[in-house]
């Protein structure tokens, strides 16, 4: 197993190799100077040369390069302009926070999906079919900043059920004492009810928002997946052999429909990463895409290069996690290098 | 009525859904052509008196904060929207199919070094690359094109590179080749029109997401700038005025546009049903 785990890792460097090339130059291509912002708005032409020297930019490209992998093996990714503060530092007090809306998200996502889709699969053609198709194909439509704020609408404005967008945690509220980051475990473990409680409220906007995006995906996959398996012969035998029906469909169909959709859980994953800078930025969320986004606007390019590197990373992980996956759920399924 | 004819009419007949997202992308179509001549109003004169109106019968959509009516600004978007998503599917349609045919017909190292490009770009979660790309080239319509079609790049690549390694080996190329066909003829001539069924699926798809892409990326404000009118700008300026309750300044522009990609990804559905029954989901 240890020896599958380095092997797929070593097939994904290249693909990390790319991550950060792609990354590196994408931010030595943004406009505005580092160092004239450094040097100050006084500061004459020689002195913005000097802080340039200094900041090794003026080196040819392919050294900058070199220094910046250093750089980054050393785990510098860097300082942001505007706050001073390390970037790295920064990505990972706020990686949690996104992590925890993607994590809750995927989970509601699946537990309205699966079901939608193996029943669409059972009841093929009927209209239950056709409203499946409908409902998920709405969800992929709308883009995800006008579903967030059409549920902040309806259920903040209108009905006033849920709280207010302003962030992971009711203003005044504390945030639990960190362990983990996601505030609704360490609540749990501190045992402080009122802050979980507060946690989920705020969260139940953003997730859902997240989650009706991606319910498209998943149902056709599973449907499609099910499809195929219930036509095989081994659920014909089953059902042949008196077997009840949610034993046929549980235990067996199930089980072998599921290598498909956690490949579609996996691209999912990577549009959920991509969407949430927008979702935090609608939610007031403080998590890795809106610090991104802050620095954009405002031409610091340490916090979007980082938060770029960051994100290749996690997705070029995610997949590796998703290849082991499949050797757990399928022994057939052999992976080499 | 030749078989065709007879078998676009079963598949519409069929699944009913497929004729409203038919008629559906026309209406956009029509919309994208002759928008401006059809707006009742300007959609950039401004009147400040009548801003934050509701929709009333003089203003279809209501107001906006600076008094425009919004019915003109979400028709005149549609031009723009639509542009931008034909421009970047075309572009990334015509490179992606021509690079992934090169990969899968001529293999070997020109197989190897594309799809590892591919694999890289796809390596990002694609709205993210899409920002980068803007942000580092800089905030105009061309460079959302531009990065639209680098990030649906790799899905033509992919699709296009696996149909033509099946295809490869396959009889009439054989035959094709042994007749004095030159290997370019060869591509373009018999495996482009074999391998395309598969590639219009994913063009009406990849319509759909580029819209939103473009929408996206106008809303966190790279892009396209107000105040020229395009849905994502539409929902961002409105954005403020959802939580007090202004709610037609946001709403009609974005179910514009969950109606077009809506459309877009119906469209594609019948377009599989149509030319690929086998891969239905």
């Amino acid at each position: 197993m240890l020896k599958l785990i380095s092997l797929r890792l070593l097939a994904a460097t290249p693909n990390l190799i790319g991550v950060i090339v792609i990354t590196f130059i994408l931010t030595r291509a943004l406009p505005g100077d580092p160092a004239a912002y450094f040097a100050g708005a006084a500061a004459t032409p020689e002195a913005v040369e000097q802080v340039r020297k200094a900041l090794g930019l003026d080196r040819p490209l392919i050294e900058q390069f070199f220094r910046y992998v250093g750089d980054l093996a050393q785990g510098n990714l860097g300082l942001s302009l505007t706050t001073g503060q390390p970037v790295a530092q920064e990505i990972l007090t706020r990686l949690p926070a996104s992590l925890e809306l993607v994590l809750a998200a995927l989970l509601l996502a699946c537990a309205i999906a699966l079901p939608l889709g193996v029943l669409a699969a059972v009841r093929q053609g009927s209209w239950i079919d056709h409203l499946c198709r409908l409902i998920t194909t709405m969800g992929v439509s709308l883009p995800v900043f006008f579903t967030g704020l059409l549920l902040s609408y309806v259920f903040y404005f209108l009905l006033g059920w849920a709280p207010s967008p302003l962030g992971r945690l009711d203003p005044m509220h504390s945030p639990p004492p960190a362990l983990t980051g996601f505030y609704l475990i360490d609540a749990l473990v501190a045992r402080d009810l009122v802050a979980w409680w507060s946690s989920l409220k705020q969260m139940i906007l953003p997730t859902l928002t997240m989650a009706i995006f991606v319910l498209a995906p998943i149902a056709r996959m599973t449907r499609a997946s099910m499809l195929a398996v219930l036509s095989s012969d081994f659920i014909r035998t089953a059902r042949a052999s008196g077997l009840s029906a949610f034993t046929v469909l549980g235990r067996y169909a199930l089980r072998n429909a599921l290598l498909p959709v956690v490949t579609t859980l996996g691209m999912v994953f990577g549009f959920m990463l991509g969407s949430s800078v927008i979702i935090e930025k609608v939610f007031s969320w403080p998590g890795v895409g809106s610090y991104a986004i802050d620095a954009l606007t405002l031409s610091d390019y340490a916090p979007v290069q980082g938060f770029v590197l960051a994100m290749g990373v996690l997705f070029v992980l995610l997949n590796l996690l998703i290849d082991l996956a499949y050797t757990v759920i399928d022994p057939r399924v052999s992976l080499d290098a | 009525m030749n078989a065709t004819t007879r078998h676009v009419r079963y598949v519409l007949a069929e699944n009913p859904i497929s004729a409203v997202a038919a008629a559906l992308f026309a209406f956009f179509i029509v919309l994208a052509l002759f928008g401006p001549s059809i707006a009742p109003y300007d959609p950039l004169a401004s009147n400040a008196a009548r801003a934050l109106q509701p929709p009333s019968a003089a203003h279809w959509f209501g107001t906006d904060q600076l008094g425009r009516d919004i019915l003109s600004r979400v028709i005149v978007a549609t031009r723009l929207d639509l542009l931008i998503a034909v421009s970047a599917v075309a572009l990334s349609f015509v490179f992606g199919m021509a690079l992934g045919l090169a990969a899968g017909f001529y293999g070997g190292w020109w197989e190897r070094g594309v799809t590892r490009t591919a694999d890289t770009v796809m390596a990002f979660p694609l709205f993210v690359l899409a920002m980068g790309i803007v942000a580092a080239l800089g905030n105009t319509v061309g460079n959302i094109i531009l990065a639209t079609a680098i990030i649906n790049l790799p899905f033509y690549i992919r699709v296009a590179r696996a149909e033509t390694n099946v295809r490869r080996a396959a009889g009439y190329i054989e035959a094709a080749r042994l007749s004095g066909n030159s290997n370019l003829r060869i591509l373009a001539v018999h495996l482009f029109p074999n391998i395309l069924p598969p590639a219009m699926v994913q063009v009406s798809l990849n319509m759909g997401w580029a819209i939103l892409n473009a929408a996206g990326l106008s809303f966190i404000g790279l892009g396209v700038r107000p105040p020229t009118p395009e849905w994502g700008i539409l929902v961002a300026e409105g954005a403020a005025f959802i939580v007090s309750g202004e709610w037609w300044v946001s709403f009609f522009p974005g179910l514009a546009l969950m109606l077009a990609v809506f459309s877009f990804n119906l469209l594609g559905d019948a377009l599989r049903d149509i030319f690929d029954p086998r891969r239905r989901t």
